[in-house]
């Protein structure tokens, strides 16, 4: 019984991070038809600037709650101005090419972006826990939480609602999804698709920097943490279907709680474990799980 | 003029082969990286050609680096040129299955669910205690028939078996391109529909594109595997393939000989700037691919074509 309840939290604390890093991949990836490997950037300089500055508030002994918020803000600061250099000084000139080609500029981007981590913070790792330490645990029953994943899972929730509520309930988000349904046709009628598109990568940045914000005081912020990230981000986005925002949160769901139940149970699965979901997911489904069937053009 | 390019290149060959004992032995070890390493690029290549990049290619590579050591690690089995093959075919079938499933995707798909596949086997080896876990574990000193040579002498054998594999796996590529199934690349990349129309499986195509790409693959990662002496799950992560694909993208899909160089000069770049500014290592990479792709996006090999162009019509504007 503790197990299950282990795994059922574990893995909603778990689903919780990936959706947040998966809904900004997915978001610009139904939007532009642009897989974001740069995306893992936007989540490595998310948690540097997180860990930058908690260093500033700690020693600025400032008031958790504010240096948090703080945290966050600085981060999708950082990674909005990354967004806009990158959308307007480089993706605008690729645009029209390939669908694999620019996976392959954003790679570059990336594999640029992994040095310039380097340059600005040095080559030691960050430990950024002090918010972890000052939210404090709480029990429930048997089960020990920190007060810190119920954070997180309410910060995914809010961002899983917010995401919704704007595509179906305001004018920009009825005018994205006329866009992402049929770019051509959108743009036919009068929609200013490239300032769509800037805004959509915009906030597909931000988000990846506000994943790498809440995970900055779980992790040892290092080199090489975008590395991992993108490749979970990228298995959780084609469980649920590229594209789709209900499917990068049913992904990280399915992500998260296989992850932790094998965690729990199999402890040597557990890198396995994701990416064969994945593989199974797609032998089932080829496309994902939330995904318009798409007609053959000739 | 095919023939004059098979020409041209055998002459190479046997200059880079005669080459060998006046070289010092760290260049025959990198050279023999290079050209191991091109072989996996050649399969890349194949992929290439219909538009279809694998981030995931380091599979075959870590099953054909693995399948050297493990039958050197479990019944102390050495003979290199067996080994080899032995890399090759498993890799080959390994892609022969999956390609069922990789057959049916493009585009992105294809590259992210080869990622992802590569992704599995890390995992599996990663978390394998008996097989070294991150650390991996070393492979015997290679043998040929029986003789078992040390040092420089093992170093330039490896070298000129990987010139002779490279030279067998030129011959049939560069075969396979001008066959019906290769010569349909170009037009399954532009429309595959109307490919269809014509009466073709572009499935059963792609299969076989993506099984030569796994021999290859495996043949390349058994070389590699002897050469260090050393296999580690490492050769499986994305970031093995996204070498790969970046070595690709640089030599372009014109010309066989073009992976050959490209993964030569990867290498020569790489011990280089490694050496000499590590920090900067990945943003140089980094910039060499961003700037190929938005002025060569055709690759270094068009380079030839474009001076070939040239010398054929002097006197014309280029």
């Amino acid at each position: 019984m503790l197990t299950a309840s282990a795994i059922l939290t574990d893995g909603l604390v778990y689903a919780a991070y990936l959706f947040i890093v998966a809904v900004g991949l997915t978001l610009i990836f139904g939007v532009m038809k642009i897989l974001n490997v740069t995306h893992g950037s936007f989540y490595a300089f998310g948690a540097y600037g997180a860990a930058t500055a908690v260093g500033i508030y700690t020693n600025g002994d400032w008031n958790a709650a504010l240096g948090f918020v703080f945290m966050l803000g600085l981060a999708m600061a950082i990674g909005l101005i990354m967004g806009i250099i990158l959308e307007r000084g480089l993706l605008r000139l690729v645009y029209g090419k390939d669908e694999v080609v620019i996976v392959l500029v954003t790679y570059a981007t990336f594999l640029i972006l992994e040095d310039v981590i380097g340059l600005i913070w040095g080559t030691q790792s960050y430990g950024a826990y002090q918010p972890m330490i000052s939210a404090g645990n709480i029990e429930i029953g048997e089960l020990v939480l920190s007060n810190y994943d119920i954070v997180l899972v309410v910060i995914a929730a809010a961002v899983a609602f917010a995401a919704y509520w704007s595509l179906k309930y305001t004018r920009y988000g009825r005018l994205l999804t006329t866009v992402i349904y049929d770019r051509e046709t959108a743009a036919a009628f009068g929609i200013n698709v490239t300032l769509v598109y800037t805004v959509t990568f915009l906030i597909g940045a931000a988000l990846g920097a506000l994943g790498g914000a809440v995970m900055a005081p779980k992790i040892s912020v290092t080199l090489g943490i975008g590395v991992e990230v993108i490749v979970l981000a990228f298995a959780v986005v084609a469980i649920g279907g590229m594209g789709s925002i209900e499917g990068a949160l049913v992904g990280a769901l399915i992500v998260g709680i296989c992850r932790a139940a094998a965690v729990h149970l199999m402890p040597q699965i557990e890198l396995f474990v994701v990416y064969g979901v994945m593989a199974l997911v797609l032998v089932a489904r080829p496309y994902g799980l939330f995904v318009r069937a798409q007609p053959r053009k000739i | 003029m095919q023939a004059g390019a098979q020409w041209v290149g055998g002459l190479l060959l046997l200059v880079a082969a005669a080459a060998a004992p006046f070289l010092p032995n760290w260049v025959v070890s990198l050279a023999t990286i290079a050209f191991a390493n091109a072989l996996v690029v050649l399969g890349l290549v194949v992929l290439w050609r219909v538009g279809l990049v694998s981030f995931g290619q380091a599979l075959y590579y870590c099953i054909g680096a693995y399948a050297v050591a493990l039958m050197g690690r479990w019944i102390g089995f050495t003979d290199a040129i067996a080994l080899v093959l032995l890399g090759g075919i498993v890799a080959g079938l390994t892609a022969a299955g999956i390609g069922f499933l990789l057959a049916r995707y493009r585009e992105i798909f294809f590259a992210m669910l080869s990622l992802a596949l590569s992704m599995i086997l890390y995992g599996v080896l990663v978390k394998t205690e008996s097989l070294g876990s991150t650390d991996g574990f070393s492979v015997l000193t290679p043998t040929f028939f029986g003789y078992a040579p040390h040092g420089a002498q093992l170093s330039r054998a490896l070298y000129w078996l990987t010139l002779a594999i490279d030279a067998i796996a030129a011959l049939f590529v560069g075969l396979y391109f001008r066959s019906v199934a290769g010569a349909l690349a170009a037009p399954i990349r532009d429309n595959e529909i109307r490919v269809e129309f014509l009466g073709v499986s572009v499935t059963s195509i792609i299969h076989t594109k993506v099984v030569i790409a796994g021999v290859l693959g495996g043949l390349g990662g058994a070389l590699a595997a002897m050469t260090i002496g050393h296999v580690d799950p490492a050769m499986a992560y994305w970031t093995t393939s996204g070498g790969f694909v970046f070595v690709t993208v640089l030599a372009g899909s014109g010309y066989v000989a073009a992976a050959f160089i490209g993964s030569l000069v990867f290498e020569v770049v790489r011990s280089f700037a490694v050496d000499v500014m590590p920090q900067l290592w990945q943003m140089t990479l980094g910039s060499v691919l961003l700037l190929t792709i938005l002025f060569l996006p055709e690759g270094l090999g068009s380079l030839v074509s474009r001076l070939k162009r040239r010398v054929m019509k002097p006197g014309t504007a280029p």
